[in-house]
């Protein structure tokens, strides 16, 4: 209700949302701080806590040190992994998924509808109805435990997001343009060129944003089709946390966490206009 | 534009679909290589569900017999009564407080940014860190619980990660940290779409604001309402990772979930004709929330469209 006075009923409306941003804050605060605590420290003590000193060589220890089964390479390895993974998939899924948006909203062709309506399926189908299948089809095309095969996933399946996303904001350009092109006899890749890859600028962010924060965070496809030094970070983290639960370290455990999350959190902060934009354009579907 | 492209004298004109190959090629390619995986792996998998396969898929027709092992295992019945619980004790919850705050954002407040970012930014973050950090800060020796106990009052009890009755609420209570920001950004573009003449006339009319909420803003951000239930729901149904980090589905058995019996089936006991069974349950539930909504939302277009 429009009302900026300082009334007492205002004053609660900024108690109530500022303990519950400290709440949502907390989970973040507590990490960082401990990610700067001495495991020993963190022992004494509990997981919430100060820290005494500035213990830098954690993230140190974390990008480069630690050991998860017998290689002790930190935490670099994985991360590579997931950005070998994730740009490339990012890049394809969405350059396509554009193509394909283009086509079905604007260009119209037969049996547009019926393969439109299949793909954006994909929203819904539960990963765990493809695991066995790609399991399958990964073996016998020989890119089970690789980086490949996963880039193959991630854009398969990303394409029914970014064809979504694209197709949904290319049906609002008038059709117009494109027949007054099409009379000028531009074909289908120049008018994508010239006219509608000009006008992607805010949607080709939000599809990008989207489609690395999904596939830099996915899982399951993750651990379940890969092992050891080809997991990315997320089935590493995992798998540090086993490795570790006998003598936890957890500084050096916060650290990971914090590197891990980094890329998704900075593109938010970054982009975090289209990025919720993305999740309501997700919604609307 | 010119004309230059289709006007080049001297040359042999190409068919017209070989001319045009490159983008049948561009169009084509992707998208029957993703409809026909989403397909044919549905069926396949339904398929290994009626099979007797093990550790390699096989041919053969056990009928529902995967089925009915699943549904009479404790794992898959556990699983199943916490989806209920979780379900619904974590969508009623993180909409209740998605719309709270953004009821309270709603209230032209300084720095609202700030705050949208702050509630949002768990959405950017994996499940993986997420639940992982949730689940040093739920740990009685390690998190709040100690923290307490090191601030003197020593008879504080907050153990519900290794309380088997209790545990299954960390998950609850992480799920809704991490999305209730999407509850809160659906619900405040609703708020912010409300007809302001609508809520001047009623205060006109002496509505206080608490009986404009009520009357006019609230119900008509009913549609958004089922919207934000659906996504939940469908969240909730296929939630692995949160948990797989948080409690492994633990202590015991006592978080288990359906994604998780399914992948045990599948990669961990290697019974994959359960394990695809157990998936497409999965899917049944699924479409018995998603089938009654893509209805209403079918009725509802009609209704607009002859409105």
């Amino acid at each position: 209700m429009p009302d900026r006075s300082f009334a007492p009923s205002r004053i609660l409306i900024y108690l109530a949302v500022a303990l519950i941003a400290a709440a949502w804050l907390a989970p973040l605060v507590v990490v960082v701080l401990n990610s700067l605590r001495t495991n020993e420290e963190i022992a004494q003590g509990s997981m919430i806590g100060w820290p005494q000193h500035l213990a830098w060589s954690n993230y140190a220890a974390a990008w480069s040190g630690f050991c998860v089964a017998e290689t002790c390479a930190g935490i670099r390895p994985y991360m590579l992994n997931s950005a070998l993974v994730t740009i490339p998939a990012t890049i394809i899924s969405t350059l396509l998924g554009a193509i394909a948006g283009y086509a079905v909203s604007l260009w119209r062709f037969r049996g547009d509808n019926w393969i439109y309506g299949i793909v954006t399926l994909g929203l819904f189908l539960p990963q765990q109805m493809r695991l066995l299948p790609w399991t399958i089809v990964l073996r016998d095309i020989g890119l089970i435990n690789t980086l490949t095969g996963l880039v193959l996933i991630h854009t398969i399946q990303g394409l029914s997001f970014t064809t979504l996303f694209c197709r949904n904001y290319y049906v609002a350009i008038p059709h117009e343009l494109i027949r007054a092109a099409r009379i000028d006899g531009a074909g289908f890749f120049r008018i994508f060129w010239r006219i509608i890859l000009p006008l992607s600028g805010p949607i080709l962010i939000v599809t990008v944003i989207w489609q690395f924060t999904h596939i830099w965070n996915e899982f399951l496809y993750g651990v379940t089709f890969t092992t050891g030094q080809q997991q990315p970070v997320t089935a590493a983290l995992i798998a540090l946390s086993a490795a570790v639960a006998d003598i936890p370290q957890h500084g050096v455990q916060s650290a990971a966490v914090i590197i891990a999350a980094l890329p998704t959190l900075l593109i938010y902060l970054l982009g975090g206009k289209y990025f919720v934009r993305g999740l309501t354009a997700g919604a609307v579907k | 534009m010119s004309n230059a492209a289709t006007m080049r004298p001297g040359r042999p004109a190409l068919p017209e679909w070989v001319r045009r190959l490159p983008e049948y090629l561009m169009i084509w390619v992707p998208l029957l290589l993703s409809a026909a995986h989403l397909v044919s792996f549905s069926l396949w998998t339904i398929w290994i569900s009626f099979t007797p396969s093990t550790l390699v898929p096989v041919a053969g027709w056990v009928g529902l017999r995967n089925y009915s092992a699943v549904a009479a295992s404790r794992n898959w019945q556990i699983a199943f009564d916490n989806l209920l619980l979780f379900g619904s004790a974590f969508v009623l919850l993180s909409a209740a407080t998605g719309l709270i705050l953004a009821i309270l954002l709603d209230q032209r407040i300084r720095g609202e940014n700030v705050l949208r970012s702050i509630f949002l930014y768990p959405l950017a973050v994996s499940f993986v860190v997420t639940g992982t950090v949730w689940s040093w800060l739920l740990n009685p020796g390690l998190g709040i619980q100690k923290l307490i106990h090191d601030l003197g009052w020593t008879s504080f009890k907050f153990d519900w990660l290794i309380d088997r009755d209790m545990a299954i609420w960390t998950i609850v209570i992480a799920a809704i940290w991490q999305s209730s920001g999407f509850a809160m950004a659906l619900f405040l573009a609703g708020l912010r779409s409300v007809d302001s003449d609508i809520i001047k006339a009623a205060q006109i009319d002496g509505a206080g604001p608490v009986r404009t909420y009520r009357r006019i803003i609230l119900p008509s951000l009913w549609p958004i309402t089922v919207t934000v239930v659906v996504i939940q729901l469908q969240f909730a149904i296929s939630t692995f990772d949160l948990v797989r980090a948080l409690t492994n589905g633990g202590p015991g058995i006592a978080t288990q979930l359906p994604a998780l019996v399914v992948y045990d089936l599948m990669f961990q006991r290697s019974l994959l004709g359960r394990g695809a069974a157990a998936a497409v349950l999965m899917l049944l539930i699924l479409l018995a929330v998603l089938l009654p909504y893509a209805a209403w939302r079918y009725v509802q277009r009609r209704r607009a469209a002859h409105a």
